[in-house]
């Protein structure tokens, strides 16, 4: 039996907006174990995107205990949160978030800067996380002198540049074409076989359909929780 | 992050937009610049003041005869004379704080040579008069208290005559002039001096024993000293002393009642140097405060920036966030950046100031002394506005929500 990686135990999320009180997310029980590919699926509103946050550590769940890869991460502070994201997660958004005017390999190298990581190691492993995901020969390139498909593998490259224990990815294709989309969900499957833990939140069940496990998620309860024989995504032409 | 990349990332961000980071510190630098200039110009007149009075004698006190009141009107100073050779000697002997003193009669007369002429101011003096105003005799020697009392004919004259009358670089010791109608020998001739606080040409003057000039000028030596006393106080402490000393001693003398005016008048010229040092000062002062708010508007411009460049970024700081940026990282980022602009703007500042303090002492020949210290203080000053008025919006922006952060459009 492998090792859970992420311990989700009775989460609520409440928001107080004047009067009315959003419980997002409403005792929710979630436990993934190193090396799962995890979709996370649901409609707007079904609190996944809530469920995301809080597994990426950028929120913190009202009730309910997170441990992340064997710590307690529910009560740490900002800093001690940015620290653990910066260490043992990596994030994928669907509008890439790259920073713009910057090269493809400062963008992967972000992380290590803050992860005080040395200059040439730094550019070493910026470029080894780059040419991972075919992306050598545009390393000097901005994001702006980039193909969609092109900016989310940065964005993946800059996700994987730390070796993190989980990528979380938030609708990953949801800005690529059916083509380039299956390029990347390739890529996402290529990491998971390697032994990466990959999280990801999508509403379209042909995306979902690529992971190994499927949740389904409604009004901040989960519906439902099925393992299954994920999807090959077959890439045209070679990829390293 | 280590220090000089949080400075590598903070450059970089400024030179994106070059012309906003040089508008944004344009505030800083006029306000560096008009402060290092303005304390250049003031810091120049100040020593300028300094050395015109100390071109003029220190310790000086001019005591000029009485008015004279016809009818209800009063003519000025001068107008009648009250002092007496007896007074100047009293002055000089029981007076202790005083050190010495001459005598000044003058007079505006032509000095004729073979083939040259000149008008010039012609003083009748005592030997000490040079001593006092601390002036130097170049060529030559200044005449002896045997001449004082032999009424010799013996005249040392200011360098401006010399030029006028034999030209540059001569060397008219010996030779003779003609003052009015009487014959002098030159036995002196006075370093140059240049020109007074008033503009007025030291060097265009004469000066022959005041025997001699009493008696060839004024038609004799009678009681009354026709002129002024030129009076050296011990030290500059004792001058004031001086003056109240010489002020009692005078009165008595003149039997002048109590609760009269006197009828002569003591000029202090210390105490005049000290109130256009004074008026220099203020006026300085008052620069400086204006160049001081330039600098505030300039802080304000910074934070107004810096705020703008927070929103502007939300996107960014999202992203910085999430890939494990934690608040104190944030903070110092825009904090070096508001630093970095206000620095250079600082900088800059200081090349405009002096600059333009030296532009203005090459144009218009006024009197420039660059401080390294006002340099020193307000680059150091350009910094602490860079601080003061950066930490809010880097603060702002360390606080900011990564969610809320990444979302923003």
């Amino acid at each position: 039996m492998r090792e859970g990686v992420i311990e989700l135990t009775d989460i609520t999320k409440v928001y107080h907006t004047g009067d009315v009180d959003l419980r997002a997310l409403d005792g929710v029980s979630l436990h993934v174990e190193s090396g799962e590919f995890v979709a996370i699926m649901g409609s707007s509103g079904s609190g996944k995107s809530t469920m995301m946050n809080i597994i990426g550590c950028l929120d913190r769940p009202t009730q309910g205990t997170y441990i992340l890869a064997g710590q307690n991460v529910s009560g740490m502070s900002r800093g001690e949160l940015a620290r653990i994201r910066n260490h043992v997660l990596g994030f994928v958004f669907q509008q890439f978030n790259l920073l713009s005017r910057t090269t493809a390999l400062e963008n992967v190298e972000l992380p290590l800067e803050y992860g005080r990581v040395g200059g040439r190691a730094r550019k070493q492993r910026a470029t080894a996380a780059l040419a991972r995901v075919g992306l050598a020969n545009r390393m000097h390139h901005h994001p702006n002198q980039l193909s969609g498909g092109q900016q989310q593998r940065v964005a993946i490259a800059r996700a994987i540049v730390n070796e993190p224990k989980v990528i979380l990815a938030d609708e990953p294709t949801g800005a690529l074409d059916s083509r380039t989309s299956v390029d990347v969900m390739a890529i996402f499957q290529g990491l998971w076989r390697a032994g990466i833990t990959v999280v990801l939140v999508t509403h379209e069940a042909e995306v979902a359909a690529y992971a190994s496990r499927v949740v389904h998620m409604k009004d901040g309860l989960i519906l439902s929780d099925k393992t299954q024989e994920p999807k090959l995504a077959a890439p045209e032409g070679a990829m390293a | 992050m280590n220090p000089f990349n949080t400075l590598r990332v903070a450059l970089r961000a400024i030179l994106r937009n070059k012309l906003r980071a040089f508008l944004t510190t344009l505030g800083i630098v006029i306000g560096v610049g008009a402060v290092i200039a303005m304390m250049a110009i003031g810091a120049g007149a100040k020593a300028q003041v300094e050395q015109a009075f100390a071109a003029m004698g220190t310790n000086i006190l001019i005591i000029l005869p009485g008015s004279t009141s016809s009818g209800g009107v009063k003519g000025g100073y001068g107008s009648m004379p009250t002092l007496t050779w007896d007074d100047l000697a009293a002055i000089r002997t029981e007076v202790g704080t005083v050190k010495q003193a001459a005598p000044s009669l003058r007079s505006s007369m032509p000095v004729v040579s073979e083939d040259q002429n000149w008008t010039t101011g012609v003083t009748g003096t005592s030997p000490e008069y040079f001593d006092i105003r601390n002036w130097p005799i170049a060529l030559g020697s200044p005449f002896s208290q045997a001449d004082v009392d032999g009424g010799t004919k013996v005249i040392v004259l200011g360098q401006t005559v010399v030029d006028k009358i034999y030209g540059p670089s001569a060397n008219p010791v010996g030779q003779m002039v003609r003052v009015g109608s009487t014959p002098f020998t030159i036995i002196g001739v006075t370093a140059k001096k240049g020109q007074s606080a008033t503009g007025q040409d030291y060097d265009d003057a004469a000066f022959i024993p005041f025997t001699t000039f009493a008696h060839k000028v004024q038609g004799g030596l009678g009681k009354f000293l026709q002129g002024q006393i030129m009076v050296e106080a011990m030290s500059s402490d004792s001058t004031s002393r001086a003056q109240q000393d010489i002020t009692a001693l005078l009165r008595d003398r003149h039997h002048v009642a109590p609760g009269e005016d006197d009828d002569f008048s003591i000029r202090n010229l210390s105490e005049i140097a000290d109130a256009r040092q004074q008026g220099t000062q203020t006026m300085t002062l008052l620069l400086a405060s204006v160049a001081a708010v330039s600098l505030l508007v300039g802080g304000i411009g910074i934070m107004n920036i810096m705020l703008v460049s927070v929103t502007e970024r939300t996107r960014e700081i999202g992203i910085r966030m999430a890939v494990g940026a934690e608040p104190h990282h944030i903070l110092t980022q825009f904090l070096i950046e508001a630093l970095s602009l206000s620095i250079a703007g600082g900088f800059i500042g200081v090349a405009f100031g002096v600059g333009t303090a030296t532009w203005l002492a090459q144009r218009f020949h006024w009197p420039v002394l660059i401080q390294p210290d006002v340099i020193a203080v307000s680059v150091g000053f350009s910094g602490l506005v860079g601080i003061v008025f950066g930490i809010y919006p880097a603060r702002k922006a360390s606080q900011l929500d990564p969610i809320d952060a990444l979302r923003f459009e």
